[in-house]
């Protein structure tokens, strides 16, 4: 099936078009700045992403997703500090982690719905959290540098700053193309059903839990992926990467986006990340203005960002 | 007589101070169409969900096919071939009738773990869907999203979602709730169909459509069963004008 030619179809194709040309535009103005900027905003995009998996398809408000980010991170910090420096080492042994650690939060924390779902998100995240503060080995609350970046055995040097970006931006599109995937799969369209009707779906013979656990381990294991990338990128992890407001910067990415939208989270973060770094130049309070901008999306444009565009297109 | 496909045995379900089942035995025979008839509050609803496991009874055994089921849940009961449809309509809002219907044949073709290939392009999914709705006579409506649907197509495609999964046991709650007079007599003309294919509980209010359809009727009031006749004798039968059809304003209280 060919994608209709409509407003948020375009903006999807034109933005990964420049976030494809960004680099050139880096070399040829001379401007490092913006690149290593999205560098970071691709990161935080796949986070989001995995976020808006279970957030906007699965129904599942998710407030601990920054856990993966760090424990991502911490895996490749970990190794790294005892002397493991390879990335095929390290890097599997962040997805794994993470899926280890979705599966045993989300077997627990599936068993509740709304509310309740919510705070117990955000108390695993706020334990892993602590835990990270409490490893003195590891650097404790002060973080722990990460002396080299992932040695891939010459294949990509993540030292250089294009090679590396392009890593971040590959890791991007994968991981949206998967999403992509699994959304339109048997599996995507059970886990939809069950966001918009779970009595129905185990009335007609979905064991909705299931489901819904799968998709959960799913999204941390893409994120932990997006934490392995950003401790290479900042060479540096620290519990504050868990911490329960970076799980709300990811839902803000999703909401200002748009949940269960595949482009929206790439949006939101890009908005998100450009607002926070224009207004921190002008204003400390730079939430002041942030806020009321979330404000007047949630109220006038459900469906963020990308439903706004898509109801333009229809006029 | 054959052996019952459905039987209940001594179900009780409380809720409070409310014994909404108490302790009900019935039994379902292969092939009829059994209706289920009593007034407001008379425990339909509650017993429909004790025999698909939405609700677990208090005590009390539920035999399908053979097989004991009061404790298993919804979703592998489901898979044995007992379907139901919902008195308030319950479907996916958000997704096309085909989609919801294609669902209901996927999760009766082996598991849903594949992530890849895409859901919408199987061909033997989307023909079972098609025909479930064609069936119902929604063929010209599959790619309208159910929010869109009126409230009589909403009904229909209930029973088309429950058709997809190639139910032995199809338990129908009020599928005339809500229905036009032209839309209730469609609906009953698609019952009388159905009946040849599979065994039926239909649980309604619509008097005139339970005793044109079905083969026996068993008559509730305050979750006991107070007759369980063929429909010429349940006309007759002496508590049950007491207790329904004739003055329903002496039983019914509002739970």
């Amino acid at each position: 099936m060919m994608p209709k030619l409509n407003a948020s179809n375009a903006v999807a194709a034109l933005m990964c078009a420049a976030l494809i040309l960004l680099p050139v535009y880096s070399a040829a103005t001379g401007n490092i700045f913006i690149l290593t900027l999205f560098t970071r905003i691709t990161i935080y995009a796949l986070a989001a992403a995995s976020l808006n998996l279970i957030m906007g398809y699965g129904g599942m408000m998710s407030f601990g997703h920054a856990a993966y980010l760090g424990i991502g991170g911490y895996a490749v910090g970990i190794l790294a500090a005892e002397g493991i420096g390879s990335g095929f080492i390290q890097w599997p042994v962040a997805l794994v982690v993470s899926a280890l650690f979705a599966l045993l939060i989300g077997a627990l924390s599936l068993r509740t719905r709304g509310v309740y779902f919510i705070m117990i998100t955000l108390a695993f995240a706020q334990m892993a959290y602590y835990v990270a503060s409490a490893l003195s080995r590891y650097g404790g609350d002060d973080g722990l540098t990460v002396y080299k970046r992932s040695d891939f055995a010459g294949l990509i040097n993540l030292s250089d700053r294009n090679q590396f970006y392009y890593l971040c931006l590959a890791c991007l599109f994968g991981g949206l193309y998967l999403i992509w995937r699994i959304v339109n799969s048997r599996f995507g369209l059970v886990v939809q059903g069950v966001r918009s009707n779970e009595q129905r779906m185990q009335a007609i013979g979905f064991h909705a839990n299931r489901y819904r656990l799968v998709c959960f381990v799913i999204a941390g294991t893409i994120c932990g992926l997006a934490g392995a990338l950003l401790a290479n990128n900042t060479d540096f992890v620290s519990p504050a990467v868990m911490y329960w407001t970076r799980s709300g910067d990811l839902m803000v990415m999703v909401i200002l986006g748009g949940m269960g939208s595949l482009f929206g989270p790439v949006v939101g973060a890009i908005v998100y990340l450009l607002l926070e770094e224009l207004l921190s130049q002008f204003t400390e309070f730079s939430g002041l203005i942030l806020g009321p901008v979330l404000l007047l999306i949630v109220l006038f444009a459900r469906g963020g960002i990308m439903g706004l565009l898509g109801r333009m297109s229809r006029g | 007589m054959a052996d019952p496909l459905l039987r209940v045995d001594s179900l009780v379900r409380r809720y409070g101070g409310i014994t909404a089942t108490d302790n009900l035995s019935m039994e379902v025979i292969p092939g009829e169409l059994h209706a289920i008839i009593g007034p407001n509050g008379a425990g339909k609803t509650t017993l429909i969900s004790q025999l698909t496991g939405q609700v677990m009874p208090n005590s009390g055994t539920i035999y399908f096919a053979g097989r004991d089921v009061t404790s298993l849940p919804s979703y592998t009961r489901s898979r044995l071939g007992l379907a139901r449809s919902f008195q308030i309509t319950s479907l996916l809002k958000d997704f096309s009738a085909i989609d919801n219907v294609a669902l209901a044949a996927q999760a009766h073709d082996g598991h849903s773990f594949r992530f890849w290939g895409n859901a919408r392009k199987e061909r033997h999914l989307r023909d079972t869907a098609r025909a479930a709705l064609e069936r119902v006579g929604l063929g010209q409506r599959a790619d309208i999203v159910v929010s869109q649907l009126s409230h009589g197509e909403q009904r229909e495609l209930e029973l088309a979602v429950a058709l997809a999964t190639k139910p032995q046991l199809l338990l129908l709650d009020e599928p005339m709730a809500g229905l036009g007079v032209t839309e209730s007599a469609r609906m009953v003309a698609l019952l009388k169909e159905l009946r040849k294919e599979v065994t039926i509980v239909l649980v309604e209010h619509d008097m005139e459509a339970v005793f044109a359809l079905a083969d026996r009727i068993t008559v509730l009031v305050y979750g006991r069963v107070i007759a369980c006749d063929v429909p010429d004798a349940i006309r007759k039968h002496e508590e049950v004008k007491r207790a329904y059809l004739g003055e329903q304003h002496a039983v019914t209280r509002h739970d």
